[in-house]
């Protein structure tokens, strides 16, 4: 079974190495820069920082689903009849958004760490622990993009007429059902714009998670510039992968939003 | 023939009938519950972890972090205000040259991180000392205060570009026109009609870059200025005492909280003529 499943693994890294857009056999640092600092392989840092960037894009993406979820329920509670939920929920947006990103990702870190620390301690295990970079990064920054999130559901809730739920009932759905037929695709339609301006804060964010160590572009240019002391043109090359990252995902929620309103275009 | 004798007596209403315990309630009362806890516990710790020697060393500290860190966004605020106009303008122009610039440095400057931006400038214009030192600006970018100063004003200014350009752009063209027709110059107009009523459109957002801006301010820290993060990050490497980001959490959450009550309140006296 498992050499199974290491047949699949090399299958599917050979072919990322193929469509590899850096250093594959078509990639931007093979073909446009041999022989210079940017050149794959032990020459130079292009696999280095084309890995970084791979650990850019995997963190944002890891991070979406568990804050749209999180979101998602929080927007839930805010328009809640239960007042204690409202405000459980309302404690939550105030905290993760006025804190700053790098003190929540430093308290999970740290936090985390020691929690995990003492609560091993009392299994009987003394020795060091380290939470994952990526782990730690993947709570913060889903936190932060969920506190914001669910502000952005909430306005799209509210833009959807009380009649849509009632309509559901009409038909005599379920209120899962009436979420999930009725609501849900109206309330993507609307809070698309707003949802994409928060996925570009948080493709921003992930730079803050180099700082505890996960080797994420900005990380992995740091290093190059800190070795070769060429520290302008390597955060210059930073600077460029996270702009060609906004420009795939402002191409990529375009075609989004012109998805979900694929409805409205004869009008 | 009857007629009533007696009334019947008043009587009390019935009894409310009680709220049925339902999912919804339990939720609610764990999930408060759940801060609840938390509260008490942070505080439980900081009143068994207190330590009087500890406060002395490292409150001054905070306090002085603390300044900095307001120092640093209310100038870089200021002066990327400042810096904005041009840029709004250049983008609202019809010259097609000077709005793909301003473009470009918006895209620039709201498509990278803060922190790779001021990367860039503090260790990357680093690498220039030679250039630096002949223009004779080393001694200004030598100072990673000025570099993230630098660095700051210049995202900003990008952001409030944008803020600009949009309140200006959501003004009604009637009112440039009502302008125009009472025979008012440009300059008068701009000034004395379109900018107030963008104002009370891009008062919001405003109130959004500064708090983003305070938040964002932390990465500092990363480059040796000893704002409120970087006296945290002092602070706990001296003492690994994990209180040191509850208060900085605090402190920054007081201030955050402060500057979104003063700005609804602001809102709420700007646009007093637009309530029924």
């Amino acid at each position: 079974m498992s050499g199974l499943f290491a047949g699949f693994y090399s299958i599917l890294s050979w072919i990322g190495s193929i469509v590899d857009p850096f250093c594959g056999p078509v990639g931007v640092f093979r073909w446009l820069a041999p022989g210079t600092l940017l050149a794959c392989g032990d020459t130079g840092w292009g696999d280095d920082i084309a890995y970084g960037f791979v650990v850019t894009a995997s963190l944002a993406i890891a991070t979406l689903p568990v804050g749209l979820l999180i979101g998602f329920f929080i927007a839930l509670g805010k328009q809640s009849e239960e007042r204690t939920i409202r405000l459980a929920a309302n404690i939550y947006t105030t905290i993760f958004r006025g804190l700053p990103e790098l003190l929540t990702l430093f308290i999970v870190y740290y936090g985390l760490q020691i929690l995990v620390q003492q609560l091993l301690a009392t299994l009987g295990y003394e020795g060091p622990v380290e939470i994952n970079a990526f782990f730690a990064g993947m709570i913060a920054l889903g936190v932060v993009f969920s506190a914001y999130c669910s502000e952005v559901l909430l306005s799209a809730f509210k833009a959807i007429p009380h009649g849509q739920y009632e309509a559901g009932d009409a038909l005599g759905l379920h209120r899962g059902r009436t979420m999930r037929l009725i609501i849900l695709p109206q309330l993507v339609r609307i809070a698309l714009p707003g949802l994409g301006n928060l996925w570009m804060a948080l493709l921003k964010d992930t730079a803050l998670v180099s700082v505890v160590g996960l080797t994420d572009i900005l990380r992995q240019t740091g290093v190059a510039a800190r070795v070769t002391k060429q520290a302008f043109e390597f955060y210059g090359v930073a600077c460029v992968l996270f702009l060609i990252l906004a420009m795939i995902s402002s191409i990529v929620f375009a075609n989004l939003e012109r998805w979900t309103k694929r409805a409205e275009m004869g009008r | 023939m009857s007629t009533v004798a007696t009334m019947i007596p008043p009587q009390a209403p019935p009894p409310v009938p009680p709220r049925p315990y339902t999912l919804t309630r339990f939720v609610g009362s764990v999930a408060l519950g759940v801060w609840l806890a938390l509260g008490v516990g942070i505080f439980l710790t900081v009143v068994n972890g207190w330590d009087p020697e500890k406060f002395a060393k490292y409150g001054p500290r905070f306090l002085s972090g603390l300044g900095v860190t307001l120092m640093l966004v209310s100038i870089s605020i200021v002066l990327g205000a400042l810096l904005s106009l041009p840029i709004a303008f250049a983008r609202m122009s019809k010259n097609k040259l000077w709005s793909w610039l301003a473009y470009g440095y918006v895209y620039f400057f709201r498509g990278t991180p803060l922190l790779a931006q001021l990367f860039l400038i503090y260790y990357g214009l680093g690498s220039f000392r030679p250039q630096l030192e002949t223009v004779g600006l080393w001694w200004f970018f030598r100072d990673a205060w000025n570099c993230a100063l630098f660095a700051f004003t210049l995202n900003t200014a990008a952001y409030q570009a944008e803020i600009l350009r949009g309140a200006i752009g959501s003004v009604p063209r009637g009112q440039r026109e009502g302008a125009a027709a009472l025979g008012l110059p440009e300059r008068v107009a701009f000034w004395k009609i379109i900018l107030p009523q963008a104002m009370i459109v891009a008062l919001r957002p405003y109130g959004n870059e500064i708090i983003l801006m305070i938040k964002g301010s932390a990465i500092v820290a990363i480059v040796t200025v000893f704002d409120l993060m970087g006296e945290t990050r002092y602070a706990f490497s001296r003492t690994f005492d994990f209180q040191m980001y509850i208060w900085a959490a605090i402190l920054y959450l007081i201030m955050v909280e402060i500057l979104r009550n003063i700005w609804s309140m602001l809102e709420a006296r700007l646009t007093r003529h637009l309530k029924r």
